[in-house]
């Protein structure tokens, strides 16, 4: 199989998810309603008097991706276990590394999306006044996110194979989050304070190199998951 | 002889190691209490070291050798490897237990704490809780193949995920005291409590031997159990 042909067929799973995540829009709406609410309880969970709004809010923010990520994440793969939909998919001689890619891809248009989202909100309540510092900021959400999809996805196709899945994801996946939430919280409070550039490329790096990193051997590693 | 045999018998050759090696432990915490100096700044506290950091390089051991064994996995498709990486983690999980049990019990009267966010705290709980959800997910399949080959993926990220940790919260450290034996210059402990120090590591590595073959002995009983009972041949 090509190059091309691998990126068509990634496409293709993507498209698939995404029309049938769009014509019910029920995971998406509920991942934002969910995201909303976190960001609205996480700012009451706290002494006003002795935690500023600033002080609260990168770890509100990742607190609010990594859970609302954690809901997108399972529904990938929920939906080609009902009707066994993933032996049709995998009769089609697609390649295991398409249906992986096009499964990232698919999470990461719709979380990300849900981020889009959220991130005007988040400024608006914990009113950090960043609007110049916002293409540094999502390009963070970027790096972090694509970290957080790619171990996600691979985990949540493990996981919807047990009985529990909806437990098993978070237990699984938050201590692979360990580094890049770390990071990217890191990272948000040194840009919302304004710190030089100079102050990020520690964490930045650390951000990248989990990325390359687990992104290659999720890949590598689907194939194990997905042959029968 | 029968595979059923054979893990009797790896059973049995295990309990043999691990009596010898908690005799071991017995003769440990004789020269540790009896013969080896009292710490002059941690008082008696310090004892506990000659437990805490042992079974912490056991548990190490045992978390490394699950995900090596589960890379193997991935390339040889060897049942073997399989269930002796389980075995591995079980054990590794039952001493990771001892060592978060003893290092607040050595922390609260040396740190006036029980517990911190130090570096290497944070990521041997990180790396406890990752094999805690490795055993999980191995009791939430039942088919054979399946169960391997999952528990086998996450072995190996797991392999790759702790140095990753460890970065990560290196840069919030505290108060763990450095290395004391494996480091670039020479061994900062008195050669008494060092000696104790060394036969401790020793005996709990003996022992981490011992669970293991015992654990894989019994994994090989209930994988055979489980063939019969599907009308296989064993």
């Amino acid at each position: 199989m090509g190059a091309s042909d691998l990126l068509r067929v990634t496409f293709a799973v993507a498209r698939k998810d995404l029309q049938v995540e769009w014509r019910t829009k029920t995971a998406f709406v509920s991942a934002l309603v969910f995201a909303v609410l976190v960001l609205a309880v996480l700012y009451f969970a706290r002494d006003k008097t002795s935690v500023g709004d600033f002080d609260m809010a990168p770890g509100a923010l990742w607190v609010t991706f990594t859970f609302a990520g954690m809901l997108g994440l399972n529904r990938a793969f929920l939906l080609e276990r009902e009707n066994r939909a993933l032996d049709g998919l995998r009769l089609t001689a697609a390649s295991p590394s398409a249906i992986f890619l096009g499964k990232i891809l698919g999470n990461l248009v719709f979380l990300g999306v849900v981020e889009l989202v959220s991130l005007p909100l988040f400024i608006l309540f914990y009113d950090v006044p960043i609007w110049r510092q916002l293409p540094l900021l999502i390009g963070v959400v970027a790096l972090a996110t694509i970290g957080f999809v790619s171990v996600g996805t691979l985990l949540s196709a493990m996981v919807v194979r047990t009985r529990f899945s909806e437990v098993m994801l978070p237990v699984l996946l938050l201590p692979f989050l360990v580094p890049p939430i770390v990071s990217a919280v890191q990272l948000t409070w040194r840009i919302l304070a304004l710190r030089p550039l100079s102050e990020l490329t520690g964490w930045l790096s650390l951000l990248a190199a989990f990325d390359i990193i687990f992104f290659t051997i999720s890949l590598l590693l689907f194939e194990a998951i997905l042959v029968e | 002889m029968t595979r059923r045999d054979r893990a009797l018998v790896t059973a049995r050759r295990g309990s043999v190691l691990t009596v010898i090696a908690l005799l071991g432990l017995v003769g440990v915490y004789v020269r540790a209490l009896a013969f080896t100096p009292v710490e002059r700044t941690q008082g008696l506290a310090q004892k506990i070291f000659y437990v805490h950091a042992p079974v912490a390089w056991a548990a190490l051991l045992a978390f490394g050798i699950c995900g090596l064994l589960s890379l193997l996995y991935l390339v040889l498709r060897d049942r073997k490897l399989d269930l002796l990486a389980a075995a591995s983690a079980e054990v590794g999980v039952a001493f990771g237990l001892v060592m978060l049990i003893t290092g607040p019990l050595w922390g609260k009267p040396v740190w006036g704490t029980w517990w911190t966010w130090d570096a290497r705290l944070t990521s041997t709980l990180f790396t406890f809780l990752l094999f805690v959800g490795y055993l999980v997910l191995r009791g939430a399949l039942t088919d054979f193949e399946v169960r391997a080959r999952f528990s086998a993926v996450l072995g190996v990220m797991a392999l790759v995920l702790v140095p990753f940790i460890h970065v990560t919260v290196y840069w919030f450290r505290t108060l763990h005291p450095d290395p004391v034996v494996l480091k670039p210059e020479a061994p900062s402990l008195p050669n008494v409590m060092l000696v104790t120090l060394l036969t401790s590591m020793a005996v709990c590595t003996l022992l981490y031997v011992g669970f293991l073959m015992q654990r894989y002995g019994l994994e090989v009983l209930r994988d055979v159990h489980e063939e019969e009972a599907a009308g296989g041949i064993s």
